[in-house]
């Protein structure tokens, strides 16, 4: 069995408005030093597949399909046999 | 002429297109159930608004999957009418029959309000009874409304007149004002290159009927059956 | 980790739970042994104030329930009146105070959820829902995140469900600081044919369980409600449940489905206390017992106790009685929209609810002894000590300002009267398309589809009146709500209401709330609009103080042809404007003394005249039926200037009035008298409405034209009539339109 931690954000070059709302809200709360703040999606997929290769390319897979948007969104994930 | 409405769980706005259609036509329209896998024996589909699969992950995204799409997929690219309203739209985006993607609305909050479209496409099926440049009176519901597409994408949609309706105000001004949810360029709703699938977030339905406080949503009904009325004689 | 059934009680767990010592004995008493942990569990929840109205039940007797338009009175999930042609309309109104102020979003979503539950479980289609919602000052940045927190969650849950947000109110007052108030409305459609009740009638029909899974969220959620909130409230998180719209919009489809189909015989909504209140009060009006195996109740985690599946509060659920036989019809229907439906046990001869775990009895008690047995307490009441100074107020000591229309300008801007766009703009308020007169008018209007009805529906109440005099304020909530509902061209049918109070066990705010209900009581009776239902919630209190009592008025009326339905909205150049009913020096819990004079929550209330208000509403509903009529607003909050002002904005169009200054000049603008309706008609039917009203005794005045870009008042010295007019006010209904329109929008930024 593997565990996939998936994180699913907005493409640097598309707007993210909750990001900016944050961004916004740090600042007066004092954090000026904050320069970036992106929001974003987090998975946990527990998969059962024969190896870590077929394990993370099943989750590209859906990635590319159902959890993340190419048009807008990036995803990144970490694998790790539970 | 035969409509069929969409029914995802979580579709909220099937009974008002039904309604719609019937109010305003007159012609027969029957409910399509989500798991069904064919529409055969339909002359236009609609894909009504609400939270199917209560757009969770993203709005459409997992409706996009259920066994209907496939269909809806096959009878679009066969040049079968389909018109996507708010969440259907979302969908359209979604099974790529349209091309770009919804985000957020600017202000991060759910909008309900009239907006004023600016008609830039009159032909299209949908907007055949419409002058170029009519302003339409249509109310949005949304809080994913916020079109994006990429530089080039924009500028295909331009080229083949794929924008059908752009947000302005009450003058048919098209302004960032006017402009509810930050969608690029203005864009309320675009169409496929060979203009048989229009996906639109303003909800023509709402409108329809005088009591419901304008009528101006009609013209699509309408314009809908004139052309199909065009096409079979 | 809770305590299996058979462990032997930690002596005084019952204090902890929220059972006094008595009732503890009384619970031994009735099951002539020791309860056990589950037993104890279950006495404890439905013996709580919020299940068992222990403390409201006696004053709530008051209250008139019958009238030949009620179907449904008191003591279902929801009220029934009657609309004609087989047709009703089912609503009630439930208060989410408690979850609400710990966690906004959520609070507010789940009472939306539960509250449109106890509409489908009637076998109704919920078309509307009302908010009716109370908050501190929004200068706070707290009161500004509970705000936000709530309209959100309300817009969230609503919106995804599908039932349009039309109406409700918004008010903003010091004493709601840290305790806000959460009172959702809902209003759902029905054939009478179709009726369904929460009964467990039918010896040996199946018992199932249907909807979501159970897990374990907030566990006592049902005695929290009846707690004060404290510092450690904060702790308490866990306690609030989260909604699934998404759920209850495929279980709503569901349960019309299977009630549609016939195979139901009860049913109902599993709310505060979970399975353990649906269980034993559907077995309590049926006179049966209910048998169930908690070991087949479907949940979401392993290692639940029956303790935990008898008071989890999970949401989007329903206990659901069926006709023997017909269980896989049902789990059909079930299945369909993608939902569980499980039989985990039936409907017993003897009167108790009876659970097992597989083979293991875990809990039995009568189930009549946890609803018609609870403890009922007469608690002691007295006036409070506040209310003499609150009331002492001279109005010789207000100074009269100088300028009006700086007045007319700040009161525009008071959140409290200002436009509550930036609510109702995050509400899904048109899904459905019968969405009429939508909102931001005195009451809002839905389309009955393929009749020519309109269904008018309102939520009402001025905390300040109450809290100067709570039956005076009683009776004006019922009053003014009724007033909304007849601008609309509506004729008042019923009322539910949410009775928000402090802790009922000091004796004045027990006595604040027998004088509301008894005042609300004879407004009820007169204006023919008898309770159906509703809810009390007491304990809104933080740090000892208690709100401002907060009765809530929800009311329902039919407008029989929606070619007579009116707004508020000035119409066209040259039409004329009269007010029906007249205006006294009344200034006492004012918005104006607020926000001008800085004096919150002082003097002495408006003074209500039953006969007069019944007499008004009759006069302007009839002359509105009459075609006769082109406008109709109520005189509220900010008195006669505001609600002119308010006519002008929504219309677009200005006005010019002269008024006689026969009283001090503030009263006669910003005084907030009651029974007073601003109608406008065309010159040509003012004759016959003048005769109309003559007819009908109601005192009234001509007030001038609707016309122009501005709104002109002009006071006449009331020593000669024929004397130079004075202009006091003279503003363009632009200006005023950006004031009342920003504010709000402006201090949420």
């Amino acid at each position: 069995m593997y565990q996939a931690k998936i994180y699913i954000t907005l493409k640097q070059s598309v707007l993210d408005p909750q990001g900016s709302a944050v961004t916004k809200s740090l600042h007066a709360m004092g954090y000026e030093n904050v320069k970036d703040v992106r929001v974003g999606r987090y998975l946990v997929v527990d998969v059962d597949a024969p190896s870590k290769e077929a394990a993370g390319e099943q989750v590209h897979d859906m990635c590319r399909k159902l959890l993340a948007n190419p048009v807008i969104e990036d995803y990144t994930f970490e694998l790790v046999e539970v | 002429m035969k409509f069929g409405v969409i029914v995802f769980p979580g579709s909220n706005c099937d009974a008002d297109c039904l309604h719609a259609v019937k109010a305003v036509l007159d012609q027969p329209v029957e409910y399509i159930w989500h798991k069904s896998n064919s529409v055969d024996g339909f002359d236009c589909i609609i894909l009504p608004g609400g939270f199917s699969y209560g757009d969770y992950l993203r709005a459409g995204a997992i409706a996009r999957f259920s066994p209907v799409m496939e269909a809806v997929i096959n009878y679009a690219q066969k040049g079968g009418w389909v018109l996507g309203i708010c969440n259907g739209f979302q969908v359209l985006l979604e099974a790529g029959l349209l091309p770009g993607a919804m985000r957020r609305n600017n202000n991060l909050q759910f909008i309900c309000q009239d907006t004023y479209l600016k008609v830039e496409n009159c032909s299209t099926p949908f907007t055949a009874l419409c002058h170029p440049g009519e302003v339409l009176k249509i109310p949005v519901a949304h809080g994913e409304g916020n079109y994006y597409c990429d530089e080039k994408t924009l500028k295909e949609l331009k080229q083949n007149n794929q924008i059908v309706f752009r947000y302005c105000d009450e003058m048919g001004k098209v302004t960032g004002e006017a402009n509810p949810n930050g969608s690029i360029n203005n864009i309320a709703g675009i169409c496929n290159r060979h203009g048989n699938v229009l996906g639109m977030m303003p909800h023509p339905e709402r409108c329809a009927e005088e009591i419901l406080g304008s009528s101006d949503g009609a013209v699509l009904f309408k314009s809908i059956l004139a052309s199909w009325q065009r096409r079979v004689k | 980790m809770e305590p299996r059934s058979s462990e032997k009680l930690k002596p005084g767990i019952w204090r902890e739970m929220g059972l006094t010592d008595q009732e503890f004995d009384r619970v031994k008493e009735i099951l002539g042994r020791e309860p056990n942990y589950v037993e104890l569990g279950i006495f404890a929840v439905m013996w709580s104030e919020h299940c068992s109205y222990k403390t409201s039940r006696p004053v709530l007797k008051f209250f008139p329930t019958e009238g030949e338009q009620v179907l449904q009175g008191p003591g279902e999930n929801a009220g029934i009146v009657d609309i004609g042609d087989g047709q009703a309309v089912a609503f009630k109104i439930e208060s989410h105070n408690h979850p609400s102020a710990v966690e906004p979003y959520q609070g507010a979503a789940t009472g939306v959820g539960g509250i449109l539950r106890d509409v489908f479980t009637m076998g109704a289609r919920p078309i509307a829902v009302l908010d009716s919602l109370r908050f501190g000052s929004l200068k706070n940045s707290r009161t500004r995140y509970l705000f936000s927190g709530v309209v959100s969650g309300i817009s969230g849950y609503g919106n995804c469900v599908g039932v349009p947000t039309v109406g409700g109110e918004v008010f903003f007052a010091p004493t709601y600081e840290e305790n806000p108030l959460v009172n959702v409305m809902c209003v759902g459609l029905i054939d009478h044919k179709d009726i369904k009740k929460g009964v467990a009638a039918g010896i040996g029909n199946p018992v199932m369980v249907v909807g979501a899974r159970t897990g374990r969220d907030g566990i006592h959620g049902a005695t929290f409600a009846s707690e004060e909130l404290s510092e450690e409230s904060a702790e308490k998180r866990p306690a609030v449940q989260v909604g699934d719209p998404f759920m209850e919009k495929l279980l709503l489809e569901a349960c019309l489905e299977v009630i549609k189909s016939g195979y139901v015989v009860g049913i109902q909504d599993m709310g505060a206390a979970g399975l353990t209140s649906s269980s034993c009060e559907m077995a309590s009006r049926a006179g049966t017992g209910i048998e169930m195996d908690l070991s087949l109740v479907p949940r979401r985690e392993e290692g639940m106790t029956p303790y935990e599946l008898m008071l989890s509060e999970s949401q989007e659920r329903m206990l659901v009685v069926v006709k023997k036989g017909t269980e896989d019809k049902v789990k059909e229907i079930f299945n369909k929209w993608d939902l569980e439906a499980v039989v985990v046990g039936r409907v017993t001869g003897d009167g108790m609810l009876r659970l097992t775990e597989g083979q293991q009895l875990v809990a039995e008690v009568p189930a009549k002894a946890l609803t018609d047995e609870a403890p009922v307490y007469q608690r002691p009441y007295s006036e409070p000590e506040y209310l003499k100074e609150a009331q002492n107020l001279s109005p010789v000591k207000i100074p009269i300002p100088d300028n009006y229309e700086q007045v007319l300008l700040d009161l525009l801007a008071s959140p409290n009267i200002a436009s509550k766009e930036w609510v109702y703009r995050q509400y899904d308020h048109m899904v459905g398309t019968n969405t009429v007169v939508r909102p931001g008018s005195d009451a809002a209007v839905l389309r009955v589809k393929g009749t020519k009805k309109g269904i008018a529906m309102t939520t009402d109440c001025n905390p300040r009146y109450c809290y100067l005099d709570p039956y005076m304020g009683g009776m004006i909530a019922v009053a003014e709500a009724a007033r909304n509902l007849v601008c609309s061209g509506a004729k008042p049918l019923a009322i539910t209401n949410c009775l928000n109070f402090g802790n009922p066990e000091k004796p004045g705010v027990m006595w604040q709330f027998r004088r509301a209900v008894q005042g609300m009581s004879e407004a009820c009776r007169k204006l023919n609009t008898p309770v159906t239902g509703g809810n009390v919630s007491f304990y809104n209190e933080t740090k000892g103080t208690a709100v401002y009592p907060t009765p809530t008025v929800g009311m329902v009326g039919l407008i029989e042809d929606l070619d007579y339905c009116c707004t508020q909205d000035f119409k066209d150049e040259g039409d004329i404007i009269i007010l029906v009913g007249e205006t006294r020096v009344e200034l006492g819990g004012s918005e104006y003394l607020s926000v001008v004079h800085g004096l919150e929550g002082r003097g002495t209330p408006p003074q209500l005249d039953l006969e007069l208000e019944r007499k008004v509403q009759q006069a302007v509903l009839e002359a509105i039926k009459k075609g006769l009529v082109k406008s109709a607003h109520d005189c509220s909050e900010g008195g006669l200037a505001v609600a002119l002002a308010e006519s002008c904005i929504s219309g677009g169009i200005g006005a010019e009035i002269y008024s006689i200054e026969n009283i001090r000049g503030d009263a006669l603008l910003f005084g907030e008298s009651q029974s007073r309706i601003i109608i406008s008609a065309s010159e040509n039917n003012v004759a016959e409405l003048i005769r109309h009203l003559t007819l009908m005794e109601v005192p009234f005045t001509r007030l001038g034209t609707v016309g122009g870009e501005e709104l002109r008042i002009n006071l006449m010295d009331s020593g000669c009539a024929a004397g130079r007019p004075r202009p006091v006010i003279n503003l363009p209904v632009a200006e005023m339109e950006s004031r009342w329109r920003g504010a709000v929008k402006c201090l949420m930024k």
